[in-house]
Parts: structure tokens; sequence; C-alpha cells
């Protein structure tokens, strides 16, 4: 799916919904959702999931009696609270879709004081730990149960 | 026509790998048709950025969800847990978390120690070198010495402890209870041309290193070697049979989507607990108005699951979150009967490390943990790399109403009848449920977790496909005998997990290999009168 599959008022709800699912953190210093890079990578990712978002938005635009981005900041903040507890299947995958995005970006990735790369070939360190912890198991007599 | 085969293997999985490679060394033309296609480890989802992503697509673990072309479709609306496997060479070995207890001695003698279900007609005794040998083809990493089972030495050290590891094993040592590094089928050293794990983080849908043994790149090699035929994207529609009762081959779909017919004299089953009985219901024929192999009336009767529950809380400590596979510890405390918890039989504890930071945050949203808007990013970065996991395995008994049938609407891309599940979780595993998961909340508390909460049962749990076509002495209540050949088809076998006639409390595909280098060690053992 690509942004000509949606429509012009559907990107301006879903980047709004998108910016308040994950609002951008001065403390953290990340972006949010509806950044243009994330928002970009949300919309290409739709995918196989295209039906279950365009559910989504409809459902946000009857809540909201029209377009949600052109509400105001509070009543944008109950219909999406609504949206969230209501909206059902179609919203979960949505919101599935906004966070696997958001949490594989660079900054974010970097933010979270992790490697902005996939997990092969380099893969991660884990250290061995402390066998010692099994002592008192090992001493354990066998508890298995005979079949007869 | 094709030519005519000694021994027609259908599915390359877990079993059909391992009766391919054992049954080589007769020399006998050996052919397997295998639904799915080789996978290659450069696709596989660890090697991109979206490798998080992609479980939600085409490694999606329910095929309903997943659809490829070599998928078939599964009606499992009216089950509170749904199937999930894979269609490929390797089989469901392909995906699954490799996890590799064995069955306990006492999972064969259910009735006899507990008066519920039926003892098997083999017992642990019999499948030790077979256990043995699978260890080793498949490259086990573990620990011996576990109380909780009979002496076994796996041939590789166990997966690293780690920080997620020492917790648990601390806190457990607290409570008194067992604990003991997870036999698990991921190699820490190199073996068998397999690179050692370098911790990916995420082996379930499968492993780009190689680490993880799939049957692909374990029994395949070796079984083609020896000179053993695979024929890939080919879907068996239904087993055939001649006027004498006898198998005479099968029908399948070839990669082109042309009919074919494969004659053989031996077909051997292994297509797993749903793929089995559809294709045995697919196979009616005058002489067999109910289905291929069902005198019984028991195929695809007695489907077991292994309903799962998992306990997740927070701690203070950082774990190793997606540094490590997810495998870790499991805990046989509680897998013997002991009456007094008010059910019968027991279940395994499997404690993972936890997940990549995007399948967290969907998690910690999805619960409730995490919210919208301001308080996202303060909330989420106190829960990432915290997470304590417990999973509980419990033991599914046997009841005939829980069952596969074949759609009367629902057909996959070639038009064969798709599986219709109808199940419910049985009383006595809903008791086991309970007290399990007070336990794993008891683990939580004493490991000072916060925002302990559960999930129960996990939906798409149905990994273990089990006693559809269950193994007995007895004719009138079990499908195959208890060498796995059927009792009304004497050229028939089946291999898979479909002939449990219970279902234990662990990961079975250890246990679903053993049976199968015994099944295909009898059938050597008895080459000159197999048809008797």
């Amino acid at each position: 799916m690509n942004e000509q599959t949606l429509t012009e008022a559907e990107i301006a709800d879903l980047r709004c919904l998108a910016g308040m699912i994950i609002p951008r953190s001065e403390k953290y210093g990340v972006p949010g959702a509806d950044d243009d890079a994330i928002f970009a990578d949300i919309v290409n990712s739709i995918g196989r999931d295209r039906n279950d978002v365009h559910a989504a938005l409809a459902t946000l635009r009857e809540l909201a009696g029209g377009p949600f981005a052109a509400l105001d900041a509070a009543r944008r903040g109950e219909v999406a609270a609504k949206l969230r507890a209501d909206g059902g299947a179609p919203v979960r995958v949505l919101t599935r879709i906004v966070l696997l995005c958001y949490y594989r970006d660079d900054r974010v990735m970097l933010s979270l004081g992790l490697e902005a790369r996939a997990p092969f070939p380099k893969g991660h360190e884990l250290e061995q730990g402390d066998w010692s912890l099994l002592d008192p198991v090992r001493a354990r007599a066998p508890f298995w149960r005979p079949a007869s | 026509m094709k030519e005519k085969v000694d021994v027609l293997i259908i599915g390359s999985g877990a079993s059909g790998a391992a009766v391919a490679w054992s049954l080589a060394e007769t020399r006998m033309r050996i052919l397997c048709l295998e639904q799915g296609d080789w996978m290659k480890q450069s696709d596989y989802p660890t090697n991109g950025r979206d490798y998080e992503a992609r479980v939600f697509s085409d490694y999606a673990i329910s095929p309903n969800i997943r659809q490829r072309p070599s998928d078939y479709p599964i009606n499992d609306d009216n089950s509170p847990i749904k199937v999930v496997n894979f269609n490929a060479v390797g089989g469901s070995t392909i995906m699954y978390t490799a996890h590799y207890p064995r069955l306990h001695p006492s999972d064969f003698r259910v009735r006899t120690l507990d008066g519920v279900a039926d003892d098997w007609p083999v017992d642990y005794a019999t499948l030790e070198p077979f256990f043995a040998e699978n260890d080793r083809m498949m490259g086990v990493s573990g620990l011996a010495g576990d109380p909780a089972y009979p002496a076994h030495r796996p041939p590789m050290p166990p997966l690293p402890l780690g920080r997620s590891g020492a917790k648990i094993a601390q806190t457990m040592n607290t409570l008194g209870w067992h604990w003991w590094p997870s036999d698990t089928t991921i190699a820490t050293t190199e073996y068998d041309g397999r690179a050692p794990c370098i911790n990916l983080g995420h082996c379930t849908p499968a492993c780009a290193q190689g680490a993880k043994a799939s049957t692909d790149i374990t029994y395949w090699p070796h079984a083609i070697r020896a000179g053993v035929e695979l024929r890939t994207n080919c879907r068996v529609r239904e087993i055939a049979t001649g006027e004498d009762g006898m198998a005479t081959g099968a029908v399948y779909y070839d990669r082109d989507g042309v009919e074919q017919f494969q004659p053989a004299e031996v077909v051997i089953m292994a297509c797993n607990g749903v793929g089995t009985p559809r294709l045995l219901l697919n196979s009616s024929s005058g002489r067999f108005p109910d289905g291929l192999a069902n005198s019984s009336g028991l195929v695809g009767r007695n489907l077991m699951f292994h309903p799962w529950a998992v306990v997740n809380g927070y701690v203070d400590e950082p774990m190793d979150g997606h540094r490590g596979p997810p495998l870790c510890l499991w805990s046989q405390e509680f897998y013997e009967t002991d009456r007094s918890r008010g059910f019968v039989r027991g279940y395994n504890f499997q404690f993972n490390r936890t997940v990549g930071i995007g399948t967290e945050a969907v998690a910690t949203e999805a619960v409730g943990l995490v919210p919208w808007g301001d308080g996202h990013h303060d909330a989420f970065r106190g829960l990432v790399g915290h997470r304590m996991s417990v999973g509980i395995c419990t033991e599914d008994l046997p009841e005939e109403h829980n069952r596969v049938t074949l759609d009367p609407v629902l057909k996959d891309g070639h038009g064969i009848p798709a599986p219709r599940i109808d199940y419910s979780i049985g009383d006595n595993t809903n008791r086991m449920l309970d007290f399990a998961i007070d336990r794993g909340a008891e683990i939580l508390a004493a490991a000072g977790a916060r925002h302990v909460h559960t999930i129960r049962p996990v939906v798409y749990g149905g990994w273990h496909l089990l006693g559809t076509a269950r193994m007995g002495n007895d004719p009138e209540r079990s499908v195959v005998n208890s060498w796995g050949r059927s009792h009304d088809v004497r050229n028939l076998f089946i291999v898979d997990g479909s002939i449990f006639v219970t279902s234990g409390g662990v990961n079975p595909t250890s246990s679903i290999q053993a049976l199968a280098l015994y099944i295909a060690d009898s059938i050597k053992q008895r080459l000159a009168t197999l048809f008797d």
C-alpha cells in the first residue's frame, strides 16, 4: 500500500492520530509517530492490513463526526480515547503498525540505547550467568515419576 | 504415471524428515512429497529492520494470516485456540521456538497411574535410544543431571543463563522449586555444519544464523545424500487404495498445479495432527466411506493442543530483553500428579527472555500498561527490557468431541476441502490453568515484579497438534498399532503427532521425532513381514 490507496482525508486523520498515540518528546529527544520519515514508513507498511486500517479510520471519522484532523485538541483527545476503548480489532491493527514502525526508527532506537540495525549478522552478547545457582537443584534427588 | 517407489512419505517436517533419514539405509527407493518449498536463510526476518512486523505478515504463525501459497486455510472459528504451523521443507521446525523437552516416563502410563485417558502401547524405555539418536541428529543443547528426568546427556552445552535466567534461578531457589536450563535445538557450538547461536533474539520465525535446528538443515541433507528424493511444491489430495484395501499411492498437484499420481508400495503420513486427519478424511472411497483408516471412527478425534497461558511482570533490574533466544529455563516442579491440587497430570513452566522493542510496545499497549499520548514515553521506557515471562504448558487430556473434520465450504488453493477445528478446553485443564497461573504469579511476586498480568489462553497457541490418529493395540479404540501401522490399511503408516495417545505437558517435537525413528526402526526390523 502507498499513499495513493489512502485518501488525502484518511492520510490527514491517520497522521494526526499517530502523533497522538506517540507524541514527540523533548525529554527524550525523539520525534512523534507523525514525523515525516516515521509516518511514511507507517503508510508504506499497511500492506495486507489495509482493510483494517480503512475500517479503523472510518470509525475514527464517524466518532469525530467528520474529519478527525479538523477537530480541536480537546475534542481529538476525547475521540481518540473512545476509539481506543471501543474500536476493536481494526484499531488494534492500526496501533500495532504505528508502534512497530516507530520503534524501528533509527532516532528512537538510539535514544533507547540500542543499535539501529537488524539483528543479523551481528547478533548480541549474552552473559553466561552464574551457574552455581544450580547447585541446590543439582543436590535434589530425582523426582520424575516411575511408570510402574 | 510416475515410476513406483518403495516408500512414499507425505510431509517433510519433524517426523517426515526423521523417518526418511532412518529408512534411507535400507536402499529402498524413498520419495517425500512436500507441499511447500525450500526456505532461504537470507530471506528470514532477522536479516531486516522490519523483522518484528513480518510476524504479522509472511512469517505469521497462523496459516490463515500468513497465506503463503504453501499454506492451506483452517477453519478454527469454533476453538479458543487457533492452529499455528508452517508449511515448507522442514515443516513447523522452521517456525518453532526450539524448546525440546522429552515426554516423561509417566506420560506413557496415565491410565495406570492416574486413571484417566489411556496408556500408550509404547513406553519411555523403548523410545529412549531413539530420543538419544534424535538429539544427536537435531543437535540438542542442554545440561545433563536434571532431577526431573531420567538421565540423558545433550550433545552441546546449554544456552547462557543471562540476566533473565539468573533472576529466575534466584527466585526459584528462594521458593525451593525446581528449575533447569532447557534442552533446546539451538546450537551453542558449531555442530554438523551449523553455526553457533549469536543471540539474534527472534528465534521462532526461523533462524537467519542457522543455529536453530530445522529438519531442512539437519535430517534432510543427510537423507538426500543417502538417496532419498524430496519433491517440493507437491500438495497431496488423497491416498488412493486398491481393491485389496491396500494403499496404492497418492494423488497430488505438482508445482504447476497439474494432477499427478505417485504409486508406492508403502505410504507414510507425516502431515501433523491436523494435516494427517484432513488427508485421511479426504481419502474416502466406496471401501472406506468414512475416510481412510477410520474403521474406529477416531480419525480426527481427540485433538489435543496444550492450552497455554503466560504470566508477565516487570522487575526493577534490566533483563535480557531481545538480546538472546527467548528460551531460557524450564521448571517441572508441578509436572507429576498431586491430587491435592484439584486436577490430575501437570504442566511445565517455560521461562522466557522477551521480545524486540516493537513487539514489547505492542504487547504493553494492548494490555493497557502503556497509554496513548503524553505518558507514552515514560511508561514504555519504564517497562522495556524489564519483563519476566512465565509460560505455562498444560497437559491436555484426550476428549473425542475435540476434533478435526472437513469444512463443508472452505477449500485450499487446489480446491481440496480444508480442515475444520471444533475444540474446547477441558475441565481438568482449566483447573490446572487456575493453579498454574497462581503459581506463576507467586514466582513473579517473589521476584518483586510489578504490573503482573496473565494471558489465558494464548489464542494463537495451537502449536502442538496431537492425538487425531492415536496409536493403540485395540483397532476399535485406535487408528494405528504400537509401531505406527494403520489397523485398517496394512501398508499405511503414520509417524506425526497425530498418533499421540495423550499429550504430556511439554512441547512435543522431541517425542514426535523419537517416535518417528522408532517406527522407522520397526519397519526395518519387519521388512520381510511388514504387511502381515
